[in-house]
This record gives C-alpha cells, sequence and structure tokens, in this order.
C-alpha cells in the first residue's frame, strides 16, 4: 500500500494571526477514500487549518500538496490563483457548518445544486435539472421542493441541500466544517448516516473538523487531535478514542458522555 | 497468521495524578489458521485488551502484534484499517451502529465494503439474520431499538457475514439462549473448517471446550508488581 | 471657443483625450469594462451622463448626430440631449438613421443596419453583467479575469424552473468573441442579434464609471441552454402604422376601455416607412 500517492499531503504547514498561533507546523498524508476527523477545543486551530487547506487561507508556510487529476502532485501553495479557484469548483468541495454561507439563499434549490456543473460548463437544462432531481432525492429532499428557495427549508434539509450542491461535480476531496453543528440530534443522525453513505459510495476522501466526537467515531476512519496550534494526537478514530496517550485527548475523551 | 511477540501495553493516566498501570509485558503467542485459541484468566487479568490491542483498537506500549504479516502495533490507519476489511473480523459485546439504519444494511454492510455485490451481500445477510433468529419483521428496522440478546445476535451475524481469514469473538454466546447460542457455536466451528484463526474468550465452559482447541491464561502476561 | 462659449462639446480637451483612451482600450479589449474619471455633468446620472460623455470625445465638428431614447427622437431625453450637443458642438442633428454619423441610444439599437461609417453610444445604467448575483467589485473583477461565467447561467436557469421560458427579455447577457461577458445595456433581446454590427459600439456608464465597447464584425453570443437556444421575440403582430412585420414594437394604451396597439418603437423607421407608402391596419386611426 506504500507505493498509492497520498490524494493530500501537508507538510509542516504553520499560520499566525500576528502574535497568536492558528496552527503550527501540521503534516500529514490522507489518502484516497480516507475520512480523517479534526477534533479539539474552539480556538484549537481546526479551522485555521481547514481554511489553509481548502485555499481560503494562505498559510505563513509549509506545502500543501493534492493529487490533481490531470497533473499529478501539486502544491496548491504556491500555484496560481485560477488554478486553485478550479479546484475548489471541481475537486474540491467545502460543507461549511452554516448552510447560508454555502447556499446561494435567493435562487432556487435546483439552481444552487446545478450551479457547480453550469460553471464547468453544463450548458443543457434537462440534463442540469435531472442532474438535480437525482442529488436532491439522493440527500432525501423531496424532487417536488426543486424550484424552491432555501430560505423556505428546514436547517436539517438546508445541510443536505449544501451537501448536494457541493457533491453534484463528483469532488475528491470535501472539507466540512462541524457539518452536524446546530441541528437537533435526530436531524444530525439522518444527516451523518447520509454522509456516511455518500462517502463510501462515491469513494470520496474527507477532512471533518469538529468538537463533537460522536461524530467523528461514526464518519472518520482516523483522527487528529489539536490544542492551541498543535498536533498533540493522531491514529485510527477507535483507538484515540478508547485509547488515548496524550494527557489532553484523554480529558478531551473523558469530558463527555459515552460516545 | 496471528502472532504476539513481546507486547506490553500500559495505561498511563495523566489526568489522575500520571498513575501508571501496566496490564501486559512480554506477552507472546501465535495461533495458526484453522485454529481456535481461547483466552483465560480471571476477570481484569488483561484479556479483553489482549483483543483490543489486537485489533488495533488498544495502542501497544512495545512488542510486535502481527496479522497476516501486518505489524498492528506500527501500521498506518489505513493499513488497519483495510486489514479489518479484509482480514480480520471482531465480535464485540457491545454493537454500535449508526441510528437510523436497518438490520439488513448494518449486516450487509462488511460485504459491501469488500466489494460485493448488493444482491449478493443481501441475501447473506438474511441468511445469517434467519439463522440467528432474528423475525423478518425486524429486518428493516434499526437494531438500536432491539432487546439486548437480539442486538448480540445481530452484531454476531454482522461479524460472521464475511469469512475473515482471523476472527477475534469477545463473548459471542454471553446472553444467548440454547438454540441461538448451538448456532453460534456452529458457525465458529464454520469459520475454522474454513481455514480461519480465531482468538476468543468464553465465559461460557461448555463453548470454550467445544470450540477452542487450547487455553493461553492471560496471567502469565501480567507484568511483574512494580508498586 | 465656439460663439456659446463652451468648449466643443462641453468637455475640456483633457478630459476628452481621457475618455478617448478608455474607447481605444475598449475597442482593443472587448466587453471588456473599462474604468474612466466620470466627471459631473448638467444632467442627473440616470439621464445618460455616461453616453452623453462618450459621445462628447467621439464628436467632431463635421458629425451628424442622431439621439433616440427607447427608439424615439421625440422623447424628453433624446431631445434635451440633442440639443445639449446642438448647443456645445454646435453640430449638425438629424432624426434619419442613415444620415447621421453618431447616434447616442437609449435601450434600442435603430431598425436600419448600421454602416462602418456610423457609431453607436449606449447609455448604460449598470455595466455590470455579475452584479446580480455578486455584489463585491473586487469579486466580479476576479471572476471575469479568470472567466469564471457559470453563475450568469443561474438566471436563465431560474427562468425555465419558474416560467418555463427564458423570460429575460432586456440586457440580456452577451459573452463578446468569446471572451468577456456583457450587459448589452437595457435593450429588449430582441436587438440583440444587430449587436453583431458594422458600426463602432461604444458603451458609457457615468455614474458606475465604465465604458466599454464591441468593435465592428466582433462577435456576440447571447447566452442560453443547448434544449432552450437564444430566442429574439418580440410582440406576435404588425406595425398598426407603418405595417411592418419585422420591427420591434410598443404596445400603447389608446383609450380607456383597454383599446390598444402596436407601433415601431423605432420612430424614425415608422415614418419613413409610412412615407414609402407603407400603411398598418389603424394608419387612419392615428
Amino acid at each position: 500500500m506504500a507505493d498509492v500517492t497520498p490524494l493530500l499531503d501537508v507538510r509542516n504547514v504553520s499560520k499566525s494571526y500576528g502574535a497568536r498561533v492558528g496552527c503550527r507546523d501540521v503534516s500529514f498524508a490522507l489518502y484516497p477514500g480516507e475520512v480523517m476527523g479534526i477534533v479539539g477545543e474552539s480556538g484549537s486551530g481546526k479551522s485555521t487549518l481547514l481554511n489553509c487547506r481548502a485555499g481560503h487561507l494562505e498559510p505563513d508556510g509549509g506545502e500543501i500538496i493534492f493529487d490533481t487529476r490531470v497533473d499529478g502532485p501539486q502544491d496548491t501553495v504556491t500555484m496560481s490563483e485560477p488554478e486553485r479557484r478550479m479546484l475548489g469548483r471541481t475537486d474540491w468541495a467545502f460543507v461549511h457548518q452554516n448552510p447560508r454561507d454555502g447556499l446561494r439563499m435567493r435562487v432556487s434549490a435546483g439552481a444552487n445544486v446545478g450551479e457547480r456543473l453550469m460553471a464547468v460548463g453544463a450548458r443543457h437544462y434537462g440534463n442540469i435539472r435531472h442532474a438535480a432531481e437525482d442529488w436532491l432525492e439522493r440527500v432525501e429532499i423531496s424532487a417536488e421542493r426543486i424550484d424552491d428557495r432555501p430560505a423556505q427549508f428546514s436547517g436539517g434539509m438546508q445541510q443536505r441541500l449544501q451537501i448536494a450542491r457541493n457533491l453534484v461535480s463528483g469532488p475528491r476531496l470535501v472539507f466540512m466544517d462541524e457539518p452536524t453543528g446546530g441541528l437537533d440530534v435526530s436531524v444530525q443522525a439522518r444527516l451523518l448516516d447520509l454522509l456516511r453513505n455518500l462517502v463510501r459510495t462515491m469513494g470520496l476522501s474527507a477532512i471533518v473538523v469538529t468538537h463533537d466526537l460522536a461524530v467523528v467515531r461514526l464518519l472518520a476512519d482516523r483522527l487528529m487531535v489539536m490544542k492551541d496550534g498543535d498536533v498533540i494526537e493522531t491514529g485510527l478514530t477507535d483507538q484515540v478514542l478508547d485509547d488515548p496517550q496524550a494527557a489532553y485527548t484523554q480529558l478531551l475523551v473523558s469530558s463527555v458522555l459515552q460516545v | 497468521m496471528i502472532e504476539v511477540q513481546n507486547l506490553s501495553k500500559t495505561f498511563t493516566l495523566h489526568n489522575q495524578g500520571v498513575a501508571s498501570i501496566g496490564v501486559l509485558d512480554g506477552a507472546a503467542f501465535r495461533v495458526e489458521p484453522g485454529e481456535c485459541v481461547a483466552l483465560t484468566g480471571v476477570s481484569g487479568a488483561g484479556k479483553s485488551t489482549v483483543m483490543r490491542v489486537l485489533y488495533g483498537n488498544y495502542l501497544a506500549a512495545s512488542g510486535r502484534v502481527l496479522i497476516d504479516g501486518l505489524d498492528i502495533a506500527q501500521a498506518e490507519p489505513r493499513e488497519i484499517l483495510a486489514l479489518r476489511r479484509t482480514t480480520l473480523g471482531y465480535v464485540s459485546q457491545f454493537l454500535r451502529v449508526v441510528p437510523r439504519v436497518p438490520t439488513l444494511d448494518v449486516v450487509a454492510e462488511p460485504l459491501l465494503a469488500i466489494g460485493k455485490s448488493e444482491a449478493d451481500a443481501r441475501a447473506r445477510a438474511q441468511d445469517l439474520l434467519a439463522r440467528l433468529r432474528i423475525p423478518e419483521a425486524l429486518w428493516n428496522l434499526s437494531p438500536t431499538t432491539f432487546s439486548g440478546g437480539e442486538q448480540q445476535r445481530v452484531n454476531i451475524a454482522r461479524g460472521f457475514a464475511h469469512t475473515y481469514p482471523a476472527l477475534l469473538l469477545d463473548e459471542p454466546t454471553a446472553s444467548l439462549d440454547a438454540q441461538n447460542r448451538e448456532t453460534v457455536l456452529s458457525l465458529i466451528e464454520e469459520a475454522k473448517a474454513g481455514g480461519a484463526a480465531i482468538v476468543g474468550i468464553f465465559h461460557d465452559v461448555a463453548a470454550r471446550e467445544r470450540v477452542a482447541d487450547r487455553e493461553i491464561d492471560v496471567t502469565a502476561f501480567a507484568p511483574a508488581r512494580a508498586a | 471657443m465656439n460663439e456659446t462659449s463652451y468648449n466643443f462639446a462641453y468637455l475640456d480637451e483633457q478630459t476628452k483625450r481621457m475618455i478617448r483612451r478608455a474607447i481605444l482600450k475598449g475597442l482593443a479589449v472587448p466587453g471588456y469594462q473599462v474604468p474612466f474619471a466620470s466627471r459631473e455633468m448638467p444632467m442627473p446620472y440616470g439621464w445618460g451622463t455616461g453616453g452623453v460623455q462618450v459621445s462628447a470625445a467621439v464628436l467632431t465638428p463635421e458629425d451628424t448626430m442622431k439621439v433616440i431614447d427607447q427608439g424615439a427622437d421625440d422623447t424628453t431625453n433624446a431631445v434635451s440631449i440633442r440639443k445639449f450637443f446642438e448647443k456645445t458642438a454646435t453640430i449638425a442633428v438629424t432624426e434619419h438613421t442613415e444620415e447621421a454619423t453618431v447616434i447616442q441610444t437609449r435601450h434600442r439599437i435603430p431598425e436600419v443596419l448600421l454602416r462602418e461609417d456610423q457609431v453607436l453610444v449606449y447609455q448604460v445604467p449598470i455595466p455590470e453583467p455579475l452584479r446580480f448575483i455578486e455584489p463585491r467589485e473586487t469579486e466580479t473583477r476576479k471572476m471575469h479575469a479568470l472567466e469564471e461565467y457559470g453563475v450568469m447561467h443561474l438566471k436563465l436557469y431560474e427562468n425555465i424552473a419558474h416560467h418555463g421560458a427564458i423570460t429575460t427579455a432586456y440586457a440580456y447577457p452577451v459573452q463578446v468573441e468569446g471572451r468577456y461577458m456583457m450587459d448589452p445595456s437595457p435593450i429588449p433581446k430582441f436587438d440583440n442579434p444587430k449587436l453583431e454590427s458594422a458600426a463602432i459600439q461604444l458603451f458609457g456608464a457615468g455614474r458606475e464609471q465604465r465604458i466599454y465597447a464591441v468593435p465592428p464584425y466582433t462577435q456576440v453570443v447571447s447566452l442560453d441552454f443547448d434544449d432552450y437556444p437564444f430566442d429574439p421575440s418580440k410582440a406576435d403582430c404588425a406595425c398598426d402604422l407603418c405595417g411592418s412585420e419585422t420591427s420591434y414594437l410598443d404596445e400603447v394604451i389608446v383609450d380607456d376601455a383597454g383599446g390598444r396597439m402596436f407601433v415601431c418603437s423605432d420612430t424614425d423607421y415608422c415614418e419613413q416607412r409610412r412615407a414609402a407608402g407603407f400603411t398598418g391596419a389603424k394608419a387612419e386611426a392615428a
């Protein structure tokens, strides 16, 4: 297995905001089909790292190498902005914690899903609409709601719509920032089940940032625990949760109700 | 198939005065294909710890844990996950599943994960659920609402869905009635006959004597008392 | 200096040079919005200050000018701009499209095909076609630079989803020479095919401080879907005055009883046809 090229290879990435450290010297490799969870308290550097990797923030140092479809592994930090934005529309997807940040609230659900297809050149209305209907059903939204605006949807539906909008273009790497944050527990379970199935059937790689250990237990293959911008511990998800080695991870795991 | 060399395991509890508790020291044994080994020892001797280290769920402090040639103690997460998909099965005492997923899918999942067709996976799952006497009316419900015994049987069906070359069984017959116990024991015997290397914990002495080829007393792996 | 003591065409020479440089840049990069230092004009924004500044920069004393508003030469906006240039540039003016060398227009392209020796100047309220979806200028500029135009089809998608057809009827977005997305100003989509013209077409947005251009014989493609092709439709009738079945029509309410008639929006075109003897269904009534 060692000869498989990582989909994403993060090397010594650091980012500071003035004197405050966002993340420090983070390295890891994510392989095709892997789901990695990043856990830690608020302010531990999880989101900084996620935003660096998704190209939303420029790291102070380090390399973020993504295995592009056409040109093989490329450093996304030094690649040109057009190339990075192209990746953002095709191979990468970003699921925001607040669906309002990831959706166009003033156009219909169908247009939200179709946008990424149109962005890469789809020009057949019937096909776009068909793909949108198909994806709405895959995320358990009735196709009858295709012409409704997201503002008319519940929070859980908005989040599922955001997932459909992101996955319609067949990305290879999905970034999720607290995907179940702010949802009712029952709605969370449904969303997690959906995400798990999509990850498996599409062979997606994903990075899930959350403070909810139950979420990573169900979604992530492996975990990275962060504190104050440093990586404290990494490993197989169930191993980190059941046999945490670092003091901080032990505290984190013992602080939550049984997961 | 399964080989443990000089394994030690310590728990360090940082938040309780940095207490360090040694559980295993210098553990070593091997299990051949088609062999079933029962771990014995009093409660707390470390039987479950051995099982969890074998599964990669607990991190070995030192030593080697070779399963089908892969050293679990050193392997990358993705290597362990691939091993768990194809080679190493684990039937624990407790069912842990995603809420809402129907029982049939829970049981079929390990087969789908290794690329079996939906139809084949479901057929195998239906067969196992029927053998373990889970009423068909329950197959499309989530097992989270089932009774303890039913959950245990769903868990066993899931564990036996794929014929793993290496299998870990933690109290597979606990809380089962005679009929279901018999089914589980014959499943174990079938797995052995199929060449699986099995490590198990059986408090049920009769079951142990029936399926296990030999016993390993984990008390022998206990570290010399430091304090 | 001319006898009215205005500099020729109102603007000072330095300003006109600045605007001409923007026009030349616009012609060199068809469809690209060139920023320019728009001046205060003696009329309010929305009355064509951008078009007037562009006209002022291209006019020469030998030019003959025509000004139309919604196709008509005799509306307030057209008359006041025409008078403005008569006064400040003392040039010849006309209502006949064929006679004009510079035509300033609001919301129409004349029916008669323009020639190589003519310049058409458009008044533009909102030059940015991406503005409806993206309010940030920094972002729309980046989108133009990187040709990220997928969102333009969102609006057309929404039209079809809600109404079964592309209902965008004016300011219909176009892509120029396979590159820049351009707002053709609020002309009816019926006029879009005429954007591929022998004449120079200049677009001025005074309040937004942008100039852009379409050089002669430049490819201008109206956006559409493969299965919902662009349709430059108009009211499905003939002009009630001149009988033309091919010109763009205005609907005019003629009484309080719901009576109405359709007439050519291009008044000069209609009058010339009537002068040539063509008549429509209600020619006597008018």
